[in-house]
């Protein structure tokens, strides 16, 4: 007896399923085999954990002056305070806790690096798309301005912006979003002009949508994706160029000290072989970056069509 | 070939009035240089004699002429701090920052390439994954963190290298350098091995992905088939080929050291123009913020300039597009 197709059960969850995989599929398939990228997630999901419960682990909230007491200064790690609190990794000339500080300090880094590259690059990908979908002299523009940025290093430019704003977290945000827009911009232009001789531009246009309702509708979710697999990389980057601002004493103010100023307070103890100071912060700074930079690899190689099969 | 020598010169001149007037605007008009300089007391009465006096109540677009005509003259005013005029003073710490970036273009140079060929070479050994894993961890450590730990290291725990300062410099042309003296020379090497790490590593990376492709290419394999030595090969026929982009890279990285060396000259107390830099960005020393901002402008529009020009030199179809 022939089957009748009509007549087959099929189920329609699992046929979809089927059809387009799970993001946790998709997911694994990514980190599948690559121990060192799983393991760069597990570090990033635990340090974004520990910033944000940081003030429910920190043994102590550095920045409360009624809790420091300066007879638990330049204590090395392991001791106890004086109130009998444990302090795991000492403690600075202020007595603050270098473990609670590195909590917060935590907190911070990763913010303005989040905040810098989510706007830089909400910029840069509406800049390329701009580009790309007027062409003309917006598109000169554009590029020439892409082309001015990326001719100078990134920390000469934040620099730049610092001494003519003065320092403070808005003014390090505002100088890694000018450092981070650039790159992204040039890459969505060129995705976005491929994919604008695509025929499904032409339908919109045809349709007679407006250039601005193709940009939104139809280019921006088909550009995205390369923006997304060097965003980690970007905020990597991002924590670094903060920290390093903020050693330099140009970044962040002295009430909320990041990773980078830490850093800095601890340099001028080094000499005096108070090493903890600025090792804990560093070790905690370079652990985070890594973590990042590998998943951040293992992204781009993912992404990329000729290393595809090989892994 | 001097059609597109001019063009390029055209875009770096409209590069450098840009640049200028960004500082400009920057230095002169969003920062108001009467606030920073007026006392608390001061009167409105004083504070328009302050503004004639420097300048700044006249038409905006007058100021920025007059600016760009000091420029060129290379009169960037004094220094509001030691009170001597900001050319002298860069020129002054310019060869102490030259110096060290120099040293650390030779080490990353003689210590990349090398281990960059090698592992484009033995792909599968060992030492190649262990100087894979290096360069990441290279490149994703801070530069001020490396020199932390370098100090940390070298002058704290094993006590075999100075931390801080140029030490003894002797006089040539009339200039104090610290590599001719034992002493300075000893106060270098931590500084410039700092800057040189983000070299070697970028360096390695790009002899590395050189030798994979040029590896299996034809003169490559004909070489062998006529019996030449490995050696020879190497240094004959694999080295000749990769330094393209390399000598491309090292133009444009000293530039990058030069601007680095803001960093390590902090971390090291080097006193060279990117610790001028920062000092006068603590101190608010307008002038010398300025003039450094333009001189390295101009330091990076030349060196993109001869490098554009040296590869249009070596690639025709770059002069016709």
């Amino acid at each position: 007896m022939p089957t009748d197709v009509t007549t087959v059960e099929v189920d329609p969850v699992a046929a979809a399923d089927k059809a387009e995989p799970t993001f946790a599929e998709k997911f694994w398939k990514v980190f599948r085999g690559h121990p060192a990228a799983l393991a760069g997630l597990i570090g990033i999901t635990v340090f974004v954990l520990l910033a944000i419960f940081a003030p429910l682990i920190a043994p102590q909230d550095p920045y409360d002056q009624t809790q420091l007491d300066i007879l638990d200064g330049l204590l090395p790690p392991g001791s106890q305070l004086w109130d009998g609190t444990p302090s795991l990794l000492g403690t600075d000339a202020l007595g603050r806790d270098i473990l609670s500080a590195v909590l917060y300090g935590l907190r911070i880094s990763l913010f303005v690096a989040l905040v810098a590259v989510i706007v830089g690059s909400a910029i840069g990908v509406f800049m390329g798309l701009l580009a790309a979908m007027k062409g003309g002299w917006v598109e000169t523009v554009i590029m020439r301005t892409v082309d001015l940025k990326m001719s100078f290093p990134g920390i000469l430019l934040a620099l730049m912006v610092l001494a003519i704003f003065g320092t403070g977290i808005d003014k390090v945000i505002i100088a890694l979003i000018i450092g981070a827009w650039a790159s992204e911009a040039r890459l969505v232009r060129a995705v976005a002009l491929s994919e604008l001789k695509k025929e499904y531009v032409d339908a919109a246009r045809l349709a007679g949508l407006s250039d601005w309702r193709i940009m939104g509708r139809f280019l921006f979710p088909n550009s995205i994706s390369p923006v997304l697999v060097v965003l980690p990389m970007s905020i990597s980057g991002a924590i670094g160029a903060e920290a390093t601002l903020s050693f330099l004493g140009v970044g962040v103010p002295i009430t909320e000290p990041s990773l980078g100023l830490l850093i800095a307070n601890g340099n001028d103890y080094i000499l005096s072989g108070k090493w903890w100071i600025s090792i804990f912060p560093g070790l905690v700074l370079v652990a985070m970056v890594l973590c990042i930079n590998v998943v951040a690899d293992r992204l781009r190689d993912h992404a990329n069509p000729y290393l595809r099969g090989k892994d | 070939m001097l059609n597109f020598i001019t063009r390029r010169l055209g875009q770096s001149a409209v590069l450098v009035l840009v640049m200028s007037a960004l500082v400009f605007v920057g230095m002169y008009v969003i920062s108001d240089p009467v606030a920073v300089l007026a006392g608390e007391d001061f009167t409105e009465a004083d504070r328009q004699a302050l503004a004639a006096e420097l300048g700044v109540d006249r038409p905006l677009i007058v100021q920025y002429f007059n600016f760009l005509g000091n420029v060129i003259r290379g009169d960037f005013g004094s220094s509001f701090v030691y009170n001597r005029p900001v050319m002298d003073l860069i020129l002054e710490k310019l060869p102490a920052t030259l110096e060290v970036a120099f040293l650390a273009m030779f080490i990353g140079l003689v210590v990349g390439i090398p281990l960059g060929v090698y592992s484009g070479l033995n792909q599968k050994k060992p030492a190649t994954k262990t100087i894979s894993f290096a360069t990441t961890v290279g490149y994703s450590i801070p530069n001020f963190w490396q020199g932390v730990l370098l100090i940390m290291l070298f002058a704290v725990w094993l006590q075999i290298l100075p931390a801080s300062g140029r030490g003894d410099t002797v006089e040539v042309f009339g200039v104090g350098w610290s590599m001719f003296s034992l002493n300075g020379l000893s106060h270098m090497i931590l500084p410039a091995l700092n800057l040189a790490i983000y070299t070697i590593c970028l360096q390695a990376r790009l002899a590395r992905s050189g030798t994979q492709e040029v590896m299996y290419q034809d003169f490559m394999t004909f070489a062998r088939a006529k019996g030449i030595s490995r050696e020879r090969i190497v240094r004959r026929h694999l080295v000749r080929n990769i330094l393209i982009p390399i000598v491309t890279i090292t133009g444009l990285q000293l530039g990058g050291l030069i601007a680095f060396a803001t960093v390590t000259e902090t971390v090291f107390s080097w006193p060279g123009i990117g610790k001028l830099l920062l000092d006068s960005i603590h101190n608010s020393d307008r002038p010398v913020v300025v003039a450094y901002l333009i001189l390295i402008t101009l330091m990076f529009v030349t060196i993109n300039f001869i490098v554009d020009v040296t590869y249009a030199l070596l690639d025709p179809r770059i002069r016709y597009t």
